[in-house]
């Protein structure tokens, strides 16, 4: 019950990236809620490893192996190249820690369910859930 | 199906010979040639359709993937393309990298660690890897992406890698009228029409780098 699950953040932009974490991190509330353990370690990896727009494995790679502390990592990411970045890691490589996972959810709304979650002790599976969920959020 | 020594004394332009890593580092070495070449051209038709980074993209990934395979020990085929594959995924830094990186890599993986391999068994391993792209992507045929050239390259390998290098450069020119139903040039819809796909292009460049390869030797 101790380890959170680690949030991992990937965008073209490193802007978005750390600008979503922050966003998700405030939005939790750093309380944690029932659980008592502190926030889920949230990291970003935006863009490319030069500073420019796109993806790189590398920062990627980074971000996941940084949050992970044993109860599994929920990768979300934004399109394109970022989504199929983390597919491929994930299919083809061995690159990305054991229990890392894409999860299937709109980036924005996705992270700070994402985050709020694990940072109230959900396990992978409830921490994917709830960002999926944030899909069904409608706003009109 | 002929016997080994009959077959390393095959006429250059049949594929019945085998191939080692050595053959493999030629390919990649070619095809990243072919890349540099062409990399204004690719980034040209990325800036019709795409985000006119493409040529670029790749100039950085299989210039990253030449220096690795000159650093790196690669003894099989499998080897090599493994290598490339980690190299162009981690490095071209657009989506041209996760696909072409799981098209060497699960084609590499296929190919297991034999020392040589035989023109149909590449020709075996690259479909396993065209099939992965597709999976990874989501595309199909006619979609307008790689898997226009790719996939009638694979086809035709059987016949010779020449044939098969034709194949992929009618199918990147059949990209010219299609609709693109993937990526950014999606967006475009109808706007797409009219322009040659850059990833198809591309793919034409790789397959016809493999048939140089084969002609070299």
């Amino acid at each position: 019950m101790s380890a959170r699950v680690g949030i991992v953040l990937v965008s073209h932009s490193a802007a978005v990236a750390a600008s979503v974490a922050d966003m998700a991190r405030a939005l939790a509330g750093g309380g944690g809620g029932a659980g008592g353990g502190g926030s889920a370690p949230v990291a970003a990896a935006g863009g490319t490893a030069d500073g420019g727009f796109g993806t790189s494995a590398e920062l990627i790679t980074e971000a996941a192996t940084s949050v992970d502390g044993g109860a599994g990592v929920a990768v979300l990411a934004d399109l394109g190249s970022a989504v199929l970045t983390v597919k491929a890691l994930l299919a083809e490589g061995d690159e990305l820690p054991a229990g890392t996972r894409l999860v299937d959810a709109p980036f924005v709304e996705g992270a700070v369910a994402a985050v709020v979650t694990a940072s109230a002790g959900g396990d992978l599976d409830a921490v994917a859930a709830a960002a999926s969920e944030a899909y069904s959020y409608r706003k009109e | 199906m002929g016997r080994a020594g009959a077959d390393r004394r095959a006429p250059v332009g049949t594929v019945s010979r085998v191939m080692d890593a050595d053959f493999f580092r030629r390919w990649m070495e070619l095809a990243a040639a072919a890349v540099e070449r062409e990399a204004d051209r690719l980034t040209e038709l990325d800036s019709a359709i795409g985000d006119a980074d493409h040529g670029s993209n790749l100039q950085r990934g299989f210039a990253a993937l030449v220096a690795a395979l000159d650093k790196e020990e690669t003894a099989t085929p499998g080897a090599v393309l493994v290598l490339a594959g980690r190299q162009l995924i981690s490095t071209v830094g657009g989506a041209s990298g996760p696909l072409y990186g799981t098209l060497m890599r699960r084609a590499g993986k296929t190919l297991g660690d034999a020392a040589e391999v035989t023109p149909a068994q590449l020709a075996e391993a690259l479909r396993a890897g065209v099939t992965a792209v597709a999976g990874l992507g989501g595309a199909k045929a006619g979609d307008k992406t790689m898997l226009d050239a790719l996939e009638p390259a694979v086809d035709a390998l059987g016949e010779s890698f020449a044939a098969a290098a034709q194949a992929a450069e009618r199918g990147a020119l059949a990209t010219v009228p299609m609709r693109a139903r993937k990526g950014r040039a999606s967006y475009l819809g109808e706007r797409s029409v009219g322009h040659q796909d850059p990833g198809a292009t591309s793919s034409a460049l790789l397959i016809a780098a493999l048939a140089e390869a084969e002609a070299a030797r």
